[in-house]
């Protein structure tokens, strides 16, 4: 990140160092062993609940449970993946760890980037373990599997937690405390949350808002794009979505609307990081 | 070595540091001394390039703001609050050592001069050790390294008597190739420390004296003392320093020397029971040492 630190060679070490060192702090603290444990008894209910091959909504099967784990993943995982990376940060940051770490020889921005690469691999795992789980156990059970379906939802998974960790990284960098940072972090959720489709749709029909003002906020809306690309999986006609599928097939197709499912979420993660990052380089650093 | 001008740094709309001005020359051990709010922290954070400043910092002709990784490299920091890292210590000196090109093991030898042996608190993490242990394994990782600054904010502040021998014994073999700054609210706990003294009061110097080398960095004290009645607090303060009884009310032991001031100091607090003293300084410091009888 930092061109001085790539210029002079001592990325790399700052940045393995910190990564590690992120991975084994979280691996002993009890906010990532509740995080574990949620999305493993999450497949684990959906699994022995869910696994028939009862027809809901034209799903059965393997399909209907992934579905209806990456829909539950979306409610959940945006708010825990926010509140933990800013609680972490803005933690250390009143907990006199940023005044020594930074008083070693390691780059802001090998120690910034390795920190957000671990807390993205940490927020990751879980979710996308707990999906793999899934398939294995449906496979073991003889279920036929949707291979292409699932790796399209762990890359959209993948991309969403990208978003929400780097979101959560500017919310540190703009932020001096704990207290502040997690209010933040709970209005940018609570804003994405009222962006989705059901209550846009609302404004939509009380005609309080211009249409390309309400689907250009769809658009921008990570949750929202998490949420119809995965539809669009499952349901390549977008049937569950209603009228406002034709907006999005006449905007993007089917194909451009995976791209931009893909693209956006990982555009915002990244971009808000590095924005962060430069925040953070020129102010106070503890 | 460093080289600070017109520094000023302002918090909340206050200037901290308020147009400060001073250079260091290789070899010098400064005691920073103020009271609380004095600027101490402020300026060693702003020496470590860790905040943003007016003004001109040079560290070997390097600014530590731009040339933070650099600089660092030749600056071993020990803060005077211990962080709050959950981190397992053998992870956490694993994880110093590695970015700062040293090695565990130089790291964990420091810190069993001081009196912890890491390995039996390599997996017990950081944040849940004693004051003390914290204490050690600061300067332990500080001073476990090759720098040329040394940065210690009130380094032996939680330190039991041995451990503060141990430190000053360290410090003494880093006396002739490194700068120290080593801050203190109060002077008499440092004085035997250093050759140079810079008092802050609000962000400004208000005095910077060399003082005379007192010699003393690596010497040690044979202490005799006679007490005229047996008193459990004394015993226990005693034995804290390392002295033993040898017929009843005779203590006998060895102290560092810069720590006679405290030294004295504990004395005076139990003045009331002392019926005699002897202080001798050990091997070739012994024509200069007082006498106190």
């Amino acid at each position: 990140m930092s061109a001085v630190d790539a210029r002079t060679g001592d990325f790399w070490p700052g940045f393995r160092a910190t990564f590690r060192l992120e991975i084994a702090e979280a691996l002993r603290a009890r906010w990532f062993l509740a995080y574990a444990a949620v999305f493993i008894l999450l497949v684990g209910v959906l699994l022995v609940f869910g696994l028939t091959e009862a027809r809901v909504l034209g799903f059965t099967g393997l399909s209907r449970t992934l579905l209806t784990y990456v829909q539950l993943v979306m409610a959940i995982l945006p708010i825990f993946v926010l509140i933990t990376t800013v609680r972490s940060l803005a933690g250390d940051r009143e907990a006199g760890v940023f005044e020594y770490v930074l008083g070693l020889p390691v780059g802001v921005g090998a120690w910034y980037a390795g920190r957000f690469f671990g807390r993205y691999v940490l927020a990751a795992a879980p979710v996308v373990g707990a999906l793999l789980l899934a398939a294995v156990y449906g496979a073991v059970r003889g279920v036929a599997v949707p291979w292409t379906e699932l790796g399209f939802d762990i890359g959209l998974l993948l991309v969403m937690i990208l978003a929400f960790v780097g979101l959560g990284f500017l919310i540190a960098a703009t932020t001096r405390t704990v207290d502040t940072a997690q209010t933040v972090a709970f209005l940018v959720w609570l804003v994405c949350v009222l962006a989705l489709d059901l209550v846009l749709l609302g404004a939509l029909i009380r005609g309080r808002m211009a249409i390309e003002g309400i689907v250009a906020i769809a658009l921008i809306n990570p949750l929202q794009v998490f949420r119809t690309g995965s539809m669009l999986l499952f349901d390549p006609q977008l049937v569950l979505l209603g009228p406002t599928a034709y907006t999005i097939f006449d905007l993007f197709g089917r194909m451009g609307f995976m791209i931009w499912a893909f693209a956006w979420p990982a555009t915002l993660g990244l971009v808000s990081a590095l924005v962060g990052f430069l925040i953070f380089r020129r102010g106070d650093l503890p | 070595m460093i080289a600070i001008e017109a520094l000023t740094k302002t918090l909340g709309g206050a200037a901290v540091l308020d147009g400060l001005s001073l250079t260091a020359s290789q070899g010098q051990r400064i005691a920073l001394i103020g009271q609380n709010g004095a600027g101490k922290t402020t300026l060693f954070r702003c020496l470590l390039g860790e905040y943003v400043y007016r003004g001109r910092i040079a560290i070997d002709g390097r600014d530590p703001r731009t040339e933070r990784a650099a600089v660092l490299r030749d600056i071993a920091f020990v803060p005077q609050i211990a962080p709050r890292l959950v981190t397992p210590v053998g992870g956490l000196m694993r994880y110093v050592a590695d970015v700062c090109g040293a090695s565990v093991a130089s790291m964990a030898d420091v810190s069993r001069r001081l009196g912890l042996d890491p390995e039996e608190v390599a997996r017990r993490p950081f944040v849940r050790l004693s004051g003390g242990m914290k204490q050690k394994l600061l300067i332990a990782m500080a001073l476990g390294r090759r720098a040329r600054l040394l940065i210690l904010d009130e380094p032996a502040a939680n330190l039991d008597p041995q451990a503060r021998a141990g430190l000053f014994a360290l410090l003494a073999e880093r006396a002739q190739d490194a700068t120290m700054i080593i801050s203190s609210h109060r002077i008499d706990e440092i004085a035997g420390l250093v050759n140079r003294v810079v008092e802050l009061d609000r962000g400004r110097i208000v005095l910077d004296d060399e003082i005379a080398d007192a010699g003393a960095l690596g010497s040690h004290f044979d202490v005799r003392l006679e007490t005229v009645r047996d008193e459990p607090g004394f015993a226990r303060a005693a034995a804290e320093w390392a002295m033993t009884e040898g017929p009843p009310r005779v203590w006998s032991g060895v102290i560092s020397g810069p720590d006679r001031l405290r030294f004295l100091g504990f004395l005076a607090r139990h003045a009331g029971l002392v019926g005699a003293m002897r202080l001798d300084a050990a091997r070739r410091e012994k024509a200069d040492a007082p006498r106190v009888s």
